[in-house]
């Protein structure tokens, strides 16, 4: 009788749990990724993620868009979720190495991680990992950016004035804000120059004008002669009525109002980047002629700053296999160059660089933008992919602002930035 | 051991014959007996007070004294790291680095030029809104006081304001006052020239004060107009014999008769101007420079979107901005006893 009672009791049980795994196993997948436009890329993305679905029955994914006022808001949010054990699946992420050890390892999930080391640059992938004994696989970057100026063609033959690098290599910053400024005054345009208030934004400049950031210890300066001519004829625009002071006035909104009065024909000479490409181009449309023009030179050279954000899986979701196979979907070269194209993205996939990419829109001004990319300065290299990336851009354009309100005088702004650095980098350390 | 006698249970008694839902009720409310009335044997009935306010006493262990006190241990650890254990104790260097300052006039010459510059920035913000507030709200309430018509109306439209999110206070605003806002439109179509409003330090000084104002004026507004009516009539009717014009009854009726009220009003908007922080920074971001960087921001910044996230730095900020705020929480309770006694 207890033998018979007891066969019924574990017969039910193995038939629950078996009821219970079959509902489980028919359960749709929802992966989150956590997301910020800069441009268009979100509508991109959610075109490639549909080709995914429609491949995966079962599998849905979402974009949550948490925007990007401030990249140290944007980055803290998803750090509080991978720190309280619940990470998205997946996320856009610019600031790599605040989340390293977090990162879900696709080098055992992945159908073919050959592929992923063969198409992607070894120091981007260098850069999700947690030493030279680490080898796995994170993820992938979903760009390549470079930082460069963009002008209003169509302003330039209004005031009938020769847009300096069609027939000069080698244009001065002094040149294009001679330029920019006959031409503002030559059509009654507000602005002659816009740059958008990122300490990252400042580092192509000041090396163009000899700014040199490392001491021969390798560690992080700011006084150095480049980085005063860089930031006395920055300041001196906003000063000079060349730049609106609203600018720099409220950093967070800065970059937005830099390219709104770019798209509104309100300024001649945006210094922004090919991340911006999209938006400008969606913002414009055909109201005026515009293009990507190379990075000014100084004693320094010509360079503009690199940088991309990553797509990275995290350790902590619920379904591996599922991002990993989102992960090798979205890294086949047409899926990424599709996504390229569509969002008018430099491609960080080495084979699509080197083939190259029919964009449909933009071309042009994203052909200027990639012969822009051999000529970045080593030392732009190892500020965009140090540790400290963030905390050595950080201060400078808080700083910076503060001198253009008349807060600090330049010394004492080179100062705070200094002490800012150590005082950060001491404290990252103290951990 | 002491041990407390039965409490004696007296059972519901009504000469009614209980409704369907009062049945309903007691048939609900008899299991909970089944757990109230041993508890209450066991414990005794004063004890049983401690039972009650359990729940709210958990939460506000949970969500106000912890954080209190995780924030108090942060403030003497350092590092990037958001886990307790994982933080090194680093003692007073916090509070030394915030608090070291060659010139406190002069923020440069502080080890945390930002911090000092934020407490001068909230010292002038203080001083302003709340002599602002007050003098603004008084004039409401003595005229939402008198005789006019429409008064219901104008104290509600007074009132509004504080019922909006400080954010989307600050954004309206942002869209009136920024250089194409409605505000240069207007002073554009009458002949004028557009103003930095918010690129000026000093103008958006003052405007985050007026902004802040027209946010929080209708609370105080009623707090004094509840003041004014409740000064008898009769003494009005008595100055007014004696000869008293208005602005004598003001001075020596209205006045001192409101000072009571008025302590509360001053206290109140003391300890929310100190904490000046959503509507600013939706407004202006704290720019240009630090212009309108206030305590509570810089707390922020430092602990949340500074790229270090130096959270033990901030957290010595709140407790310096905590003790700021209990000097004031203690003199507003000496304040409202002397002025009771004095009643």
């Amino acid at each position: 009788m207890h033998r018979r009672l007891l066969f019924v009791v574990l017969a039910t049980l193995l038939a629950s749990l078996l009821a219970v795994s079959a509902a489980a196993a028919q359960d749709p997948i929802t992966l989150r990724i956590t997301w910020y436009n800069d441009g268009t890329e979100g509508e991109a993305l959610r075109a490639a993620l549909d080709g995914f679905e429609a491949a995966n029955p079962g599998i849905t994914v979402s974009i949550e868009d948490i925007g990007y006022a401030d990249p140290n808001i944007y980055h803290s949010t998803i750090q509080s979720q991978v720190e309280a054990g619940s990470p998205p699946d997946l996320a856009r992420v610019n600031n790599v190495s605040l989340f390293i050890g977090n990162y879900l390892d696709l080098s055992t999930l992945s159908a073919n991680p050959e592929y992923w080391l063969e198409s992607f640059s070894p120091s981007v992938l260098d850069s999700l990992r947690s030493g030279p004994e680490d080898s796995g696989v994170y993820g992938f970057p979903l760009q390549f950016t470079i930082t460069a100026p963009f002008i209003n063609r169509t302003l330039f033959e209004q005031a009938q004035v020769a847009v300096p690098s069609d027939s000069n290599d080698a244009v001065t910053w002094d040149e294009w804000t001679a330029a920019a400024q006959q031409v503002a005054e030559a059509t009654g345009t507000p602005w002659a120059i816009a740059y958008e208030p990122r300490g990252q934004r400042f580092w192509g400049f000041s090396i163009s004008e000899g700014g040199q950031w490392f001491n021969e210890e390798g560690n992080f300066t700011v006084d150095t002669p480049g980085f005063r001519t860089a930031a006395e004829k920055l300041v001196s625009w906003t000063q000079n009525g060349l730049s609106d002071p609203q600018i720099w006035a409220n950093l967070a909104d800065g970059p937005r109002i830099a390219r709104e009065q770019f798209i509104a024909g309100q300024v001649v000479f945006l210094y922004s980047g090919s991340f911006a490409v999209g938006g400008l181009a969606a913002g414009i449309g055909e109201t005026f002629d515009w293009s990507a023009v190379p990075n000014p030179s100084g004693p320094g050279g010509s360079t503009g700053s690199p940088g991309g954000s990553l797509l990275v899986g995290f350790q902590g979701t619920q379904h591996p296999e599922a991002v990993a196979a989102l992960m090798d979907y979205l890294v086949q070269e047409d899926v990424l160059g599709q996504f390229s194209i569509a969002s008018s993205f430099l491609p960080g996939h080495l084979g699509l660089a080197e083939a190259g990419l029919d964009y449909t829109a933009n071309a042009e001004i994203l052909q200027a933008l990639s012969a822009e990319i051999p000529k970045i300065n080593e030392q732009a290299y190892k500020l965009q992919y140090s540790q400290f990336a963030f905390t050595y851009n950080r201060p400078i354009d808080g700083r910076l602002a503060q001198v253009i309100a008349g807060e600090l005088s330049l010394d004492d702004a080179i100062a705070a930035i200094q002490k800012d650095v150590d005082d950060a980098i001491a404290n990252v350390n103290a951990g | 051991m002491t041990t407390i006698p039965a409490t004696k249970v007296i059972p519901y008694r009504t000469n009614r014959e209980p409704g369907f839902l009062a049945r309903m009720l007691e048939h609900l409310m008899h299991p909970v007996d089944e757990i109230i009335i041993p508890l209450q044997r066991a414990l005794g009935t004063r004890r049983m007070a401690y039972f009650f306010v359990l729940p709210n006493l958990l939460i506000f262990g949970i969500f106000i004294l912890l954080p209190m006190a995780l924030n108090f241990y942060y403030s003497f650890t350092g590092s990037t790291a958001l886990q307790p254990s994982e933080r090194p104790w680093v003692g007073t260097d916090n509070f030394s680095r915030l608090l070291n300052c060659g010139d406190y006039g002069n923020p440069v010459t502080c080890d945390e030029d930002i911090f000092w510059r934020a407490v001068w920035n909230t010292g002038g913000f203080v001083f302003f809104q709340v002599s602002g507030m007050i003098v603004f709200a008084l004039v409401t309430a003595l005229a939402l006081n008198r005789q006019i018509k429409g008064r219901g109306f104008f104290r509600s439209v007074f009132f509004y304001p504080v019922l909006l999110s400080p954010v989307v206070v600050g954004l309206i605003w942002k869209w009136i006052l920024q250089r194409d806002g409605v505000l240069n439109a207007g002073i554009v179509a009458l002949g004028g020239e557009q103003m930095n409003f918010l690129v000026d330090p000093n103008w958006s000084r003052f405007w985050v004060i007026v902004v802040s104002i027209w946010a929080q004026m209708g609370f105080y507004t009623l707090i004094l107009l509840a003041g004014l009516q409740s000064i008898p009539h009769e003494y009005y009717e008595a100055a007014h014999i004696d000869g008293a014009d208005t602005w004598n009854r003001f001075r020596f009726v209205t006045f001192p008769l409101l000072m009571p009220t008025m302590l509360v009003v001053v206290v109140l908007s003391l300890i929310r101007a100190v904490q000046v922080f959503d509507q600013a920074f939706a407004l202006t971001g704290g720019g240009p420079g630090t212009a309108t960087t206030y305590i509570v921001q810089y707390i922020y910044n430092t602990g949340f979107t500074s790229t270090s996230r130096e959270a033990g730095l901030a957290a010595a900020a709140s407790v310096v901005l905590g003790g700021a705020l209990l000097i004031l929480t203690v003199a507003q309770l000496k304040l409202g006893r002397r002025t009771e006694a004095n009643h």
